[in-house]
């Protein structure tokens, strides 16, 4: 089985926020709601500047915090891909994983359940890439297992410098940014 | 870090993480003293149970009124759900990994044994129920006259309480992205803190008790000498009010040993602990992250710092202007 995980290239994301409006599309998220959503980091003082862009979402966590103060297990980890899915018929919304997720990548979805990133769990299984990452126009964005060492997102990690948000939160996140 | 904007617009998320209202605060308040009068009525049985008046004021109320409340806080956790109708799927499954299903099965449980402890005095403080029902008093005579059971009721009661007390901080301490919870201190810290606020509800009630004046006897009169505390049909014995106000200075001192450590453990921990612990001593304002460059000037040229999305408190106001937005101001 797969470990799905995303690697986000930073030197070429634009902050266009395609991935944004793909997954709002592709998932019917409700009106002023987001999966995904572009953060932009300055450091440094000026002159001396330095810019990211990121494209963030739910990192799918080898740790995920989320899953383990579930009380009704909707919460889990999908066997197929390792990704962190909500069985909605399951959530009783009590909020829990909101508060443990460091991201702040859940929500409330207006149904009462408690909604997220999927990796789109539905495209990945007939073998396509996310909506998000399918359509970024300058392909900083690649998906793929772990697990494999021939799998590009492996091949990058390999051989480029990056970085985790908040490995500090022991929450393995599998979402990286290249830099 | 300079700046941080997000495109992030997420109800009860943004701009600050909402996501529990006044429900659960009050549950955590009345679940505390709940737990704390659970002790205390345990402690009561077991006196009952060793030979003592099974008619004291202490026996009497302590039970009614931790069932009266734990039915608030029940009833404020449910509220707080916001998929309400699919409340039973927590009671469907056990989740090992989880406070909050521990949490949910002592709840069931506490009822459970809250009922029963309430149930079986209910004919002493409402006598004309207990002429109505006789079954009522039958099981009250069959469980208060017998030591064994007493005893079997009151240490149920007592390790039903520690739980219950314990595992509203442990549910706190496993949230992985609020450094201020990450204490298993925080368990026993609740359990105290609701033994304290047990003892000083049992002893608001006791003052609050009108004298020698006889409880009302009749079905409405009854009821309500039932629900309300000062009507009980005997006033506490002084020495049984000394002791409740002896084990509340007890429980504040350890109270306050705990939250000492709390501080400590927070204090010399990693970077984000650090800070978390500046919103108790300083203030959410006060940033005290070794930031890796200087902050920037505010408009009022005081130096300010954007937010920390770590502790979970934005503090996006300047410190010495107050100005909204100040971390966008800088950077212009």
């Amino acid at each position: 089985m797969p470990r799905f995980g995303m690697v986000i290239d930073t030197r070429k994301c634009v902050g266009c926020m395609d991935c944004v409006v793909a997954c709002q599309t592709e998932n019917d998220v409700p009106n002023g709601y987001c999966r995904d959503w572009i953060t932009t980091e300055v450091r440094g003082d000026y002159p001396t500047l330095a810019l990211e862009i990121r494209s963030e979402r739910c990192n799918h966590c080898d740790n995920p915090p989320c899953v383990s103060c579930c009380p009704t297990g909707a919460s889990h980890v999908e066997e197929f891909g390792k990704t962190v899915q909500v069985t909605k018929e399951k959530c009783i919304g009590c909020k829990a994983c909101i508060a443990s997720c460091p991201y702040g990548a859940r929500y409330v979805h207006p149904k009462g359940y408690i909604d997220k990133c999927t990796f789109c769990d539905h495209r990945t299984r007939e073998g396509l890439d996310p909506a998000c990452v399918s359509v970024c126009p300058t392909h900083c964005m690649h998906f793929g297992d772990l697990d494999d060492p021939k799998s590009k997102v492996s091949e990058l990690l390999r051989t480029e410098k990056y970085h985790t948000i908040m490995p500090e939160a022991g929450t393995k996140p599998r979402v990286f940014y290249l830099i | 870090m300079l700046e941080i904007t997000s495109s992030r617009h997420n109800p009860l998320i943004d701009p600050v993480l909402a996501v529990w209202s006044w429900e659960i605060p009050l549950y955590l308040f009345v679940g505390g003293v709940v737990a704390g009068m659970m002790v205390l009525a345990g402690i009561a049985m077991l006196r009952i149970a060793r030979g003592e008046d099974s008619r004291s004021f202490f026996s009497l109320q302590t039970p009614l009124l931790a069932f009266m409340l734990l039915n608030a806080g029940m009833g404020a956790l449910f509220l707080d759900l916001t998929h309400k109708l699919y409340v039973w799927r927590i009671y469907t499954t056990f989740q090992i990994t989880s406070p909050m299903s521990w949490g949910s099965w002592v709840l069931l449980l506490v009822y459970a044994v809250l009922l029963v402890s309430a149930l079986i005095r209910l004919p002493d403080v409402w006598p004309w129920l207990g002429r109505r029902v006789p079954k009522l008093q039958q099981l009250s005579a069959a469980i208060i006259g017998h030591p064994g059971r007493m005893t079997a009721l009151g240490w149920t009661n007592i390790v039903l309480g520690v739980g219950i007390g314990i595992y509203t901080g442990i549910l706190l301490n496993t949230m992985v992205a609020r450094p201020l919870w990450n204490s298993a201190i925080l368990g026993p810290l609740f359990l105290f803190s609701g033994l304290s606020a047990g003892a000083a509800m049992m002893h608001i009630a006791s003052v609050l008790l009108p004298g020698d004046r006889p409880a009302p006897q009749g079905m409405i009169g009854g009821a309500i000498a039932a629900m309300i505390q000062p009507l009980g049909p005997k006033p506490p014995e002084r020495n049984t009010v000394n002791a409740l106000i002896r084990a509340d200075v007890f429980f504040l001192m350890v109270e306050l040993i705990l939250l000492g450590l709390l501080l400590a453990n927070l204090l010399m921990s990693s970077a984000s602990h650090i800070e978390a612990a500046a919103l108790i001593t300083a203030g959410p304002m006060q940033s005290t992250s070794g930031a890796s460059s200087s902050p920037p000037a505010c408009c009022c040229r005081s130096r300010c710092r954007g937010w920390s999305s770590r502790t979970g408190f934005r503090t996006p106001s300047c410190r010495r202007c107050w100005c909204w937005s100040a971390a966008t101001r800088c950077a212009g």
